[in-house]
């Protein structure tokens, strides 16, 4: 994996000083909390409903042992003992101290890790396919070019004050596992005629009060042109941004307000202009960072002994077929720890599961982690033979549970527990949801899932992109979910459609299972997915399902 | 006299973080018990007026709407109701090491 260079570590060991600084000041009463908001931002630092937040960036989610480590030595010495990943392949501490903020963050620098631009608008962290560098449908790693648009996006002049936040995720695979095109720009690794490698690039993505797929202004973007057309692209709408109202100011309203045909031409015209003043020194860093994500030395073992616990072990056997994913190396899986295990906090770990996860990583995992969008760790790498002991060591911590893709999978954003933009509680909502479905003992056979919860407008939750999507309101002073069904956020995304008036707290758990129980009972085979089967037949029967006719009145 | 609906003047502790609300005396308080319930618009005007100073104290100082109760100020709306608990997946915050 990279490793900062010495630039890096000054960068990064400057910004601890200079915001260690500026905290002092807020402190002593220099800065004043409207001069202080915008810069304790800028470095991650959230007031939440009950405390600070810090939210640190987990650059494309790749994380080392040593890194997994020293964010569990830190929820233990400065915070409550766990942290929370988040659907930006972030971590966020939820308890920290205002006085403690410095020493954080030197810690973090200490493995080379920041919380710069994990808010503020500006291009957030980067987020990648977590499957990248191992996946078996990769062209090819995508992580070197998020790190080359980290390099090239931090602390840049020109884009540290957009109209509004800016997103960016890439995938080097076919099957989009990043949900690029709900970003504001979403990079997608295709090959041309020859199979050169280089990026579909679609622009004006983005969830939220007005949520939009992406549009793909460039089929083929050559890779050595990505930097420059990126530029191009944030040049545009940091010119035609809505600066005026927040609620427009993002590039999906730049977009739709703009054309995707005018923008795409203002897009092409800034990139002629600038593209002469990239002269191929970002190729050369490219070069060098791409050399830094070489695959690790693989090994070979023998499977018989994986082989025989496979057929013996049905606990193993569930986890595997559910968790483990196909490696593009002979012999290899991804391996998959759920952070979801039923009735717990979607997203959460403790310090003690980060040390276990940290040391399996070590020994059975060429050292290398990825926290995924979904918010759960990987293992990207582990041969086949380690699998057995892996799963027995997880088991132990309590992080063997096998349901990655299953409903008790759930998104969930912090909502009203932590947030302090929320309108309604998420994280309750989904532990329910997951114990219901675990008492039922009916999710293996429900199947592949994806149920997303959102606190509030903002959509951090991806409730639009799941397959049952909720999201939780204000309703004249109560907690209301709003159901959206037939979301999607791989490389066929869509946003869901809303299935009608939401549900109080008490009753939205009973909804979603009248609504899965309706899709049992619709579904021509076990091999038709809720998505397929919603797809097929529409929201009518579901809608039925959910607002049952003795029902709705109450409903209502 | 138009209807008013009771308040308290509430913000976070610039330090820690937590909720905090401003009591009759002019301190602050962790606990919404203790806080000053403000029946007149004048005075919850002053009275923010006033906490917007406190600025080494407090951040993002507001007028929250309350009722009142035999024990002391209560909630009308549920967020305001988990700032006085804190969240609801773990016993964190105000409700740590109660009961
Ligand atoms: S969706 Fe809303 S409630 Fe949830 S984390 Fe985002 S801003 Fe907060």
């Amino acid at each position: 994996m990279y490793h900062y260079q010495p630039f890096d570590t000054q960068f990064v060991r400057n910004r601890v000083a200079i915001f260690s600084d500026q905290i002092a000041r807020r402190i002593d009463g220099s800065l004043t909390e409207e001069e202080f908001r915008p810069l304790r931002l800028m470095n991650g630092l959230y007031l939440q409903l009950h405390a600070y937040m810090l939210r640190v960036a987990i650059p494309y989610g790749t994380l080392n042992g040593r890194q997994m480590r020293q964010l569990a030595r830190i929820s233990e010495t400065y915070d409550k003992g766990y942290g929370h990943f988040t659907t930006r392949q972030n971590i966020q501490f939820n308890w920290p101290k205002l006085t403690d903020v410095g020493a954080i963050l030197s810690d973090l620098a200490d493995v080379e890790m920041h919380a710069i631009q994990t808010s503020g608008n500006c291009v957030r962290n980067v987020t990648a396919d977590h499957f990248a560098g191992a996946a078996l449908d990769e062209i090819a790693d995508p992580r070197p070019i998020a790190e080359l648009l980290r390099q090239w996006s931090t602390d840049h002049p020109e884009f540290q004050f957009l109209p509004r936040k800016f997103k960016i995720a890439v995938t080097g695979s076919p099957n989009d596992r990043a949900v690029t095109k709900a970003h504001d720009i979403g990079l997608r690794m295709v090959q041309n005629a020859l199979g050169t490698p280089g990026f579909e690039v679609s622009v004006g993505g983005g969830l939220g009060r007005t949520p939009m797929i992406g549009q793909v202004v460039r089929d083929f973007l050559p890779t050595q042109d990505l930097l420059p057309y990126v530029e191009a692209v944030l040049s545009v709408y940091n010119r035609l941004g809505r600066r005026d109202n927040k609620y427009k100011a993002r590039i999906k309203i730049t977009l739709h307000e703009t054309g995707a045909a005018e923008l795409t031409r203002m897009i092409e015209a800034r990139f002629i202009q600038i593209r002469p003043q990239f002269s191929g020194q970002d190729q050369q860093v490219l070069a060098a960072i791409t050399k830094a994500f070489a695959p690790p030395l693989y090994k070979t073992a023998d499977l018989s002994t994986y082989q025989a616990t496979y057929q013996a072990d049905g606990l193993f056997r569930s986890w595997v077929d559910t968790n483990v994913s196909a490696h593009k190396q002979a012999g290899y899986a991804i391996a998959s720890i759920s952070l979801k295990a039923q009735g717990q906090t979607p997203g959460d770990a403790t310090a003690a599961q980060m040390r276990v996860i940290a040391e399996m990583a070590e020994q059975f995992g060429h050292d290398e982690l990825r926290i995924s969008h979904e918010q759960n760790v990987i293992l990207p790498h582990v041969h086949q033979s380690d699998l057995y002991a892996l799963h027995q060591n997880l088991s132990a911590a309590g992080l063997a549970t096998a349901n990655l893709g299953l409903i008790s999978d759930i998104i969930a954003c912090p909502g009203m527990d932590y947030c302090a933009l929320a309108t309604a509680r998420s994280i309750p909502v989904a532990q329910n949801i997951a114990l219901r479905f675990d008492a039922l003992k009916l999710e293996h056979d429900i199947g592949p899932l994806k149920l997303k919860i959102s606190g509030c407008i903002n959509a951090c939750g991806h409730h639009h992109v799941g397959h049952i999507g909720i999201l939780g309101l204000d309703r004249a002073g109560v907690e209301n979910y709003q159901i959206t069904l037939g979301g999607d956020a791989t490389e066929t995304a869509a946003i869901g459609d809303r299935a009608g008036p939401g549900f109080s707290y008490d009753e939205i758990v009973p909804a979603i299972e009248r609504l899965i129980m309706a899709y049992l009972a619709l579904r021509i085979e076990r091999s038709e997915s809720f998505l397929k089967c919603y797809q097929r037949l529409g929201a009518a029967p579901f809608k039925e399902a959910l607002y049952p006719k003795d029902r709705e009145n109450h409903a209502a | 006299m138009s209807h008013f609906t009771p308040k308290v003047v509430t913000g976070n502790d610039l330090l820690l973080g937590d909720v905090i609300y401003l009591t009759e005396t002019d301190s602050w308080s962790r606990d919404l018990l203790l806080a000053q319930l403000i029946t007149d618009p004048d005075q919850a005007a002053r009275k923010l007026a006033y906490a917007e100073t406190q600025t080494h104290k407090i951040v993002g100082p507001y007028l929250a709407d309350m009722q009142a109760a035999p024990q002391g100020p209560m909630p009308m709306h549920f967020r305001e109701g988990f700032r006085t608990r804190g969240p609801s997946n773990y016993r964190h915050g105000k409700q740590e090491g109660l009961l």
